[in-house]
Parts: structure tokens; sequence; C-alpha cells
């Protein structure tokens, strides 16, 4: 089902009056890989996604999805392909409920009604939020709101998901909901963020990015036990993997 | 900080009712929203001085507040904040309209009618509006406008300001609560601070309005919203808004509270 494969190709970008933020980026994903994209602030996460998303367009190189460049013309295409979560779910809730907000995506490439009453219903039951349809997304908790979000992309059939800080400012419980939720997906997954442990659960391949470039570019497991790697690039250990803060005991 | 939480509250409050599933609530969209310019028509047509014809016409949303179980604590609560703003566009008729008129052996000065008159119909006519967004979501309400072929470009800016409002509200109140947090002795803002404050405040709403915009276009989004498509007009539909047009004539025509004065009086001679 999900068989396109996202191909970026000598990606340069620059935001106006401001240094090159994007330098000479290459990465290919492959249908069904799990990529956890981690770096430091500013290392240029969120614009990368941008760009993939065809929000932002860059300077020189390409993106390719299956056999489709990014490109203004092709953006309709693109996007009913690739579903984007917003880091904050506020920004994409809102409409005055979750199952317009849901339904928001679908009724726009003019699908029956019936069609999209199938689609909202069957991703509000993927992320178990059919009980929250009914409801003002603004009476919401964090958690809800999340799931919320991720229901409202998977209601239009994505092959790929893209995921900005999916964890971030959760409670644990909400959390590790998400994690399961991930984990249970069989879509393309791109996930940037600064919860490493998550990454380590969901993801079987890392990117690292520092300063608009790859730093590194393999397996989680390798590449975030690397401390030496992830302290040249302003990262850290997973928490999982850090030294006992009682007795300081070793993990790794 | 409470009054901007307040405003919030206050938008959300007329979602959150629109939601509500009463007779009221299912019928037609475009229904309401004609049966409602009707009734604005017909009360801003009436002359100055025709208080007693008014009186009917208070009955409309009488009965929609109990058809459609509305808060009318909630929403006359809400009507009071407009009440200084009638008050000051008529309170100038008293002196200016000085002729006497004889009322129950009382004579007074034909401003104070008129002043009652535009008291009046202020109140029924921003009642009907309120009741209206009460009562019809304004999905549903840019759908009707849509039937009615109201531009497209018009009805996504209606709805994409109403967004806007609750956006730069939030905004505002995150502003205001950092800024209150560390000014515990001010009470509102120091006129210093005001230029950089609506400076930040605007471009924070417009940074938040773009991804927004954003996180509608990577959602298909190409300039029109698609509502869901509204059931099609039946015949209670129909029938609502015949029967209140024809009451809104009648009432217009005939001066109800006269005619029955005149029969209590007649049976009684």
């Amino acid at each position: 089902m999900f068989q396109h494969k996202l191909e970026v190709r000598n990606l340069h970008f620059s935001y106006p009056h401001s240094h090159e933020i994007i330098k000479d980026l290459s990465f290919t994903v492959s249908p069904g890989e799990s990529i956890g994209i981690i770096g430091a602030n500013g290392a240029g996460k969120s614009t990368l996604l941008m760009l993939i998303m065809g929000v932002l367009f860059s300077d020189s190189g390409e993106i390719m999805v299956g056999d489709i460049c990014v490109t203004k013309k092709t953006l309709p295409l693109i996007r009913e392909k690739l579903g984007m979560v917003f880091q904050d779910p506020d920004d994409q809730l809102f409409m005055p409920t979750v199952y317009e907000d849901a339904a928001f995506g679908p009724r726009n490439y003019k699908l029956s009604e019936k069609e999209v009453e199938n689609r909202v219903l069957n991703a509000l039951e993927a992320v178990g939020a059919l009980h929250l349809k009914d409801k003002a997304p603004f009476k919401l908790s964090g958690g809800e709101k999340r799931i919320a979000a991720i229901a409202s992309v998977l209601s239009m059939q994505p092959d790929i998901l893209i995921m900005d800080e999916p964890t971030s400012a959760l409670d644990p419980k909400s959390r590790r909901k998400i994690i399961k939720l991930l984990n249970s997906f069989t879509h393309t997954k791109l996930i940037t963020s600064h919860d490493l442990d998550m990454i380590m659960e969901s993801c079987e391949r890392t990117i690292i990015i520092d300063k608009g470039q790859i730093a590194a570019d393999g397996k989680t497991s390798e590449i975030l036990t690397n401390s030496v790697l992830l302290d040249s690039c302003g990262l850290e250990l997973p928490l999982s993997l850090q030294n006992c803060t009682v007795c300081g005991s070793a993990k790794v | 900080m409470a009054d901007i939480k307040n405003s919030l509250y206050n938008i959300r409050l007329f979602d959150e009712l629109s939601l509500k599933k009463t007779p009221i609530h299912n019928l037609h969209p475009l229904i309401k929203l004609l049966t409602t310019i009707f009734y604005l028509v017909m009360i801003v047509s009436m002359g100055k001085h025709e208080i007693s014809r008014l009186i009917p016409f208070i009955f409309y949303p009488m009965l929609i507040f109990v058809l459609a179980e509305l808060p009318a604590y909630q929403i006359i609560k809400r009507l009071l904040f407009i009440e200084p703003l009638i008050i000051g566009v008529g309170i100038l008729n008293p002196l200016l309209e000085q002729q006497l008129i004889a009322i129950g052996g009382f004579e007074i000065s034909k401003g104070w009618i008129t002043f009652l008159s535009i008291f009046i119909k202020y109140n029924l006519t921003v009642t009907a509006c309120i009741l209206l967004i009460s009562t019809t979501s304004m999905l549903q309400l840019s759908a009707a406008l849509r039937i009615l072929r109201v531009p497209r470009v018009f009805v996504l800016q209606l709805l994409l300001t109403y967004r806007y409002i609750s956006v730069l509200i939030e905004e505002l109140f995150r502003m205001y609560r950092a800024y209150s947090l560390r000014a515990p002795q001010q009470k509102g803002i120091h006129k210093n601070a005001w230029g950089s404050f609506a400076g930040h405040l605007l471009l924070r709403t417009i940074e938040r309005a773009q991804r927004v915009y954003q996180a509608m276009n990577l959602r298909g989004f190409s300039g029109e919203y698609h509502a869901k498509s509204i059931k099609k007009l039946n015949s209670s539909d129909y029938l609502y808004f015949a029967g209140w047009s024809l009451f809104f004539v009648i009432a217009k025509i005939i001066n109800i509270p006269i005619l029955i004065g005149s029969l209590f009086t007649g049976v009684i001679k």
C-alpha cells in the first residue's frame, strides 16, 4: 500500500537575508521505513520538513516523492501522499469539532460525503479517538489534541507521515500512548524530535542534522549510543542510556 | 486578564451552543438565515413611534430561546454589553424631538418614544443575530451564504476572520499574562509598552495565522472551504419560514396589541 519512496537530492536552502540553513542535504527514505531526524535547535530540522512538504522551496536540489518532483505545480499531488502533523496541534485543529477537522482534508479532495465519513471514522478509530468526534478541539487535553491532529492527517490516507516533535509537551502517559500509536502505523514515517528515547523506540534509522548538513545517517541503535557523535552535534545520549543519576553507574 | 479570557470564552460559548441538537438547530441554515434577515427588515422598517407594533416581535426570540434550549441568562448578559451603545445612539432624541404627546393622561416628549423605539429595535435585532449564531455554526452559515450565491471569497473571509479573532485573543492572553506576571503592581499595560506590545501581538498573530493557513494548505485547501453537504430543505423548513414570515407581516400590518386591546374593551362594553 505504501510504496512511495522519498528522495532528497543535494538540497540547499537559505531564508532571505540569512545564512544557508540547509547545505547540500541528500538522503533516501524507502517505503515503510521509520526515520528519526534529530539535531540541536536551529540545525534545520523543521526547515527540512517544510521543504519536503512544499511550504518552502529550495534554492537548489530536488525532492522526489515517488516519481514526482516537489514543485508548485505538483503540490496537490504531493500533499495527497504526504501527511504532516504539526508540533503545535492548535495550529492544525481549527474546526468546531474533531470530526469536522478530520473531514477537512478529505473534503478538499472532493470525496463523496459517504467516503469522507468512512475515512474520518476509520482514522478516529485507528487512533482510539472515536469518543472525541463531537468534541470541540479547544476542550481537549494536550494528549487528546495531539491524537486528534494525527487523526486529521490519517483521514487523508497519506503514504508518508511526517511529524514535527510528536511527543513534545506531553505527560508521560500521553507520550507513551503516542509512541504506541506511532509504532502501530505501517506508514513510512519521518519524525523530528528532541525526545531521543522516543526515536529509539519508534525509528530503526536516524539522521543527525548539524548546521544544515547530515552529520550521521544510520541505524538508530548505533547512532544514539555514540555519545561522542551526539556530543559533537549538540546532543546527549537518550535519557534511558545515560548513567544512573543516583549511583552514577554506566548503562552504555 | 479575566476580560481577555472571557472574550475567548464568549466566542467559544456560541460555537458550543451552535452544536446542540434541538428542533431549531436541526432546521436548514438557509431558512434560519432568511428568517432572521426578514425579521430584521421588518423591525427596522417600523416607524419611529410605533412601539406597540414592536411588542409582538418579542415573541420570536422568546420562542427560539425555549425551543433551542439556550441559556437565557448567558445570552442576555452578553446583550447588556451593547446597552451603553444603544443608549448613546438614542439619548439625544428626547432633546431633539421635544413635541409633546399625551399617553394615558401623561404628557411626554415624542423624543422619549423615539428613544424607546430605538432601544427596543436594537435589542430585538441584536438578540435575533445572537440567536442565529447560537443555533447555527459558522460553517453552516457559510454554506447558507454560498447557497445565496455570496462570492466564495467573502464567505472565506468571514470564516477566516472568525478563526483569526480567537487566534488574536489567545495570543493577547498569553502576552498579557507574561507581562502582568512581571509587572504585578501595574493595572493594565503601561503606555510606554503599548507600541511594542501591539507590534509584537500583530507579528505573533500573523505568524500563528500563517501556521494555521499552512496546516490548511497541507490538507489540500485551495481557496474554497468544502462544507459538509447540508441536508436538503424539507417541509418543516418551509413551514417554519412561511409561519414566521406570515406572523411578521401580520404584526407589521395589523397593530396586534391595539387589536387585542380593542377586542377586550369591546367585550367589556
